[in-house]
């Protein structure tokens, strides 16, 4: 097989088959950022676009794909398959895609492989752009951010499409046959998206009650997507020096001739499309897997590099669901190191303080009056003094950020050691919970002494919310409702309508006119 | 070596015309062809001041003139009046991202290299979809320019909104004098349009969404069309190229192309912009 195919063209097509997955994944991945992708058209040829197409190289993305890979290329019954997946502020996750690149074994000696193969790599790749923002979880993950993520993983080796529940379809981007097989790229994605949505939706409404619309930027803006550090979920990832990525300094092939003689026959060949699915040989490899997306562990997200599962977009959003603080904590991709060596012994205390805000949220009318009572161990309550709170105007006094400064005193509750990073978190999580209690409103059936309405506070201006509200509160009566006009009774009304009549008349023309002209 | 070999090669087919190896085209058969307003991809007007043209008329004859083998595709769409610019733009845009190129530079000894061509996502306003095009300004000038007249026309039809907008693949072929140059079409996309009209905002809130998966499906049609990998015009030598590509563009390459539309009138059939265009051409030989 190979003598009919010289070495200089195997060699090419061993490079474009290699360079084609390597910006499939880019494709794939940028398109699951949540952001919109732009790239320049660039009239005299650089020689490092691959394909013709300016498709920018994320470093770490390459990286995960090089791995995954291993020097191998996509060969029968080995795909190479990115699997795109959703994780929910509370650890849930569901696989919603996974996109094959296979190789089956219909070649094409025909072929010119310099000219025909690339073009129409090149051309695969354009529907790739196309498709990535067609399927269901395009539109999920442009709304990343606040409930959820949008994570990706790269794997090698046979096509596992059981985690995509039932009734999964799929949709073929493209076929290019070379001589040494016949390139395939299909997605597989799952349908009962709207299902999943909902029930977590409806089980953690988004206490903050900002709706992600389409023409808003998003509230919580991530930092734009190229940077790296996004990518990284520790800190040894920052430090990490990726290996040049010497192949990407190769010149692509952009010098191309015209067309000799034998070009004719080969570009008008048609393909018996290829049968989609797991590749035709099953030789049981192992998958080679460079990380695992395990949602039964969660702490494995937070260990970057040796496991996959790179988050695409951090979740900074603390989470306001006061129920799975404990889990949400653990689940911030940001914090680096520290935090997963912290977690044992913080674990203890984010539970401690969320019973006890979750005790809180409970009853918002009670907040007021009721100490705030601190567990910091089994049968240890230390409450915590509180008058300098109640002094302040802020309502939820207890639950404002002053509150840290208190417990960061407290030798038992933060451990010497204890991180910088998990107090602000904490901080940010009270402060997340009291404005979401907030919605409980004040003006319930409670003896309120002082009007305060949520978020105002008596500062700077003379006159805040509260006052205003109070003076607008009761606005006088319009004068036209008002009876007492000019004592004019109704005998005086109608002696005036004949008059009124008369001049309506008048101006019949006038009247025409105008309606003719909303015609 | 490797370029060499091609360079041998090259020289033996730059004097050959599209010629004797190409497939015989054969008549068109689309509703697609005449009627309209043809707006032309940079047209040969620029780009060629040599050849034979006639200000208003089309540059070359219309297709029918010769026997043509030409694929068409019908999409079929329904929107709402204020969807309609978005639902044209999508599509044409997706199509064209498929059939352009890189601006080719010509060096000697017949080898020629690519330019890069950029993409671009865009958000529809009217619509929950998302479409890639090509980071080409003026192409996207030129498309907005024919599909606000469709649309500007499909509001002024009265009857009942329907109409369909064709986006037409060509290559030119020379004629000697006094004939002015051949269009050959090799692809040509319809897109029928129905407009409906809506009551309340609940409504158009459900066709946004209903609009835009229909969209995801013709993305997915086109796509798998331009998968077939069915008759491309032969990458052309210098000489050639601006008879297969519109070169007027800075920065990308797409095959020549024109746009066309028609207005169906409550009865069905076309208006007599067919008539007057065809009189037109035969006045401009």
């Amino acid at each position: 097989m190979d003598t009919d195919l010289s070495s200089q063209d195997r060699k090419d097509l061993d490079k474009f088959i290699k360079f084609f997955a390597l910006k499939t994944v880019q494709v794939i991945v940028q398109a699951r950022l949540g952001e919109k992708i732009c790239t320049r058209s660039s009239s005299s040829p650089t020689g490092s676009d691959w394909f013709n197409l300016a498709i920018k190289d994320i470093p770490e993305v390459t990286h995960e794909a090089k791995k995954a890979l291993a020097g191998q290329l996509p060969a029968v019954g080995r795909s190479m398959c990115v699997e795109i997946s959703l994780k929910t502020s509370e650890g849930d996750s569901m696989e919603l895609e996974i996109w094959c690149l296979e190789m089956n074994e219909k070649c094409d000696k025909e072929i010119k492989v310099s000219y025909t193969v690339y073009n129409r790599l090149s051309l695969l790749l354009k529907s790739l752009l196309a498709i990535t923002r067609v399927t269901p979880a395009y539109r999920l993950s442009r709304k990343q951010g606040h409930e959820y993520v949008i994570l990706y993983r790269i794997y090698f080796g046979e096509v596992q499409l059981s985690g995509l529940g039932e009734g999964f379809q799929t949709v073929r981007v493209g076929t290019v046959g070379t001589p040494v097989g016949t390139i395939t790229l299909s997605c597989a994605y799952r349908i009962n998206l709207a299902f999943m949505s909902t029930r977590q939706f409806e089980r953690t409404p988004p206490i903050m009650g900002i709706i992600i619309d389409h023409f808003v930027d998003r509230p919580y803006p991530s930092s734009s997507p190229m940077h790296p550090c996004n990518y990284r979920t520790t800190a040894e990832d920052n430090a990490a020096v990726y290996p040049s990525v010497e192949d990407s300094q190769e010149v692509c092939t952009t010098s191309f001739s015209t067309s000799p003689p034998s070009q004719l026959s080969s570009s008008r060949l048609s393909y018996q499309p290829a049968a989609l699915g797991v590749g035709s040989a099953d030789m049981g490899y192992p998958v080679v897997f460079a990380g695992g997306l395990n949602a039964a562990h969660p702490h494995q997200l937070i260990v970057p590099g040796k496991e996959g599962g790179v988050p695409l977009v951090p979740s900074q959003s603390p989470h306001a669901t006061q129920a799975d603080q404990e889990r949400m904590a653990m689940c911030t991709p940001l914090d680096g190191a520290h935090y997963s060596a912290a977690t044992p012994s913080s674990s203890e205390d984010t539970e401690t303080v969320s019973n006890s805000s979750e005790a809180k949220s409970g009853s918002p009318h009670d907040i007021l009056e009721t100490i705030f009572v601190r567990k910091v161990g089994a049968f240890v309550n230390k409450p915590i003094n509180q008058v300098t709170m109640a002094n302040l105007d802020i309502p939820f006094a207890m639950f404002a950020p002053k509150n840290i400064e208190l417990e960061d005193n407290d030798p038992m509750v933060n451990p010497p050691d204890s991180p910088e990073t998990e107090s602000p978190l904490l901080g940010s999580l009270h402060s997340e919970g009291s404005s979401g209690n907030s919605t409980g409103n004040t003006h319930d059936d409670f003896v309120m002494v002082d009007f305060k309405p949520a978020f105002s506070k008596d500062d700077i201006l003379p006159m805040d919310l509260g006052t205003f509200y109070r003076e607008f509160q009761n606005p006088p009566q319009l004068s036209s409702l008002s009876i007492d006009i000019g004592a004019q009774s109704m005998a005086e009304d109608l002696d005036s309508l004949p008059e009124k009549l008369a001049v309506h008349e008048k101006n019949v023309k006038e009247f025409d006119a105008f309606v003719e002209t909303l015609q | 070596m490797g370029i060499s070999r091609w360079q041998g090669q090259a020289r033996g087919s730059w004097q050959s015309h599209p010629g004797p190896a190409r497939p015989c085209p054969e008549p068109a058969l689309s509703a697609a062809q005449g009627g309209g307003l043809p707006w032309r991809a940079g047209s040969a007007a620029e780009s060629q001041p040599g050849s034979v043209l006639a200000g208003r008329a089309p540059p070359c004859l219309p297709p029918g003139h010769g026997a043509m083998n030409c694929r068409s595709e019908v999409l079929e769409v329904s929107v709402e009046g204020r969807q309609i610019e978005e639902a044209m733009l999508a599509v044409l845009h997706t199509i064209l991202l498929h059939r352009s190129t890189g601006k080719f530079h010509y060096k000697k000894e017949g080898t020629y290299s690519i330019g890069t061509v950029g993409t671009q996502d865009v958000d529809c306003d009217f619509i929950d979809f998302t479409y890639v095009r090509v980071s080409s300004e003026e192409l996207d000038r030129a498309l907005r320019k024919a599909v606000g007249e469709f649309k500007d026309a499909l509001r002024n039809s009265g009857g009942d909104g329907m109409g369909q907008i064709s986006l037409e693949f060509y290559q030119k072929k020379k004629s000697r004098w006094p004939f002015s140059d051949e269009c050959i079409p090799w692809e040509v996309w319809t897109i029928r349009v129905n407009v409906v009209s809506l009551a309340n905002e609940q409504e158009r809130q459900i066709c946004r969404e209903k609009v835009g998966e229909k969209l995801c499906e013709k993305v997915i049609n086109i796509v798998e069309v331009m998968n077939r990998h069915e008759y491309l015009p032969k990458m052309p030598t210098q000489s050639e190229v601006d008879n297969v590509f519109d070169t007027g563009l800075k920065d990308v390459q797409p095959y020549l192309y024109k746009i066309s539309y028609q207005i169906t009138d409550s009865l069905g059939t076309s208006v007599t912009t067919t008539m007057r265009r065809l009189i037109k051409d035969t006045l401009a030989l």
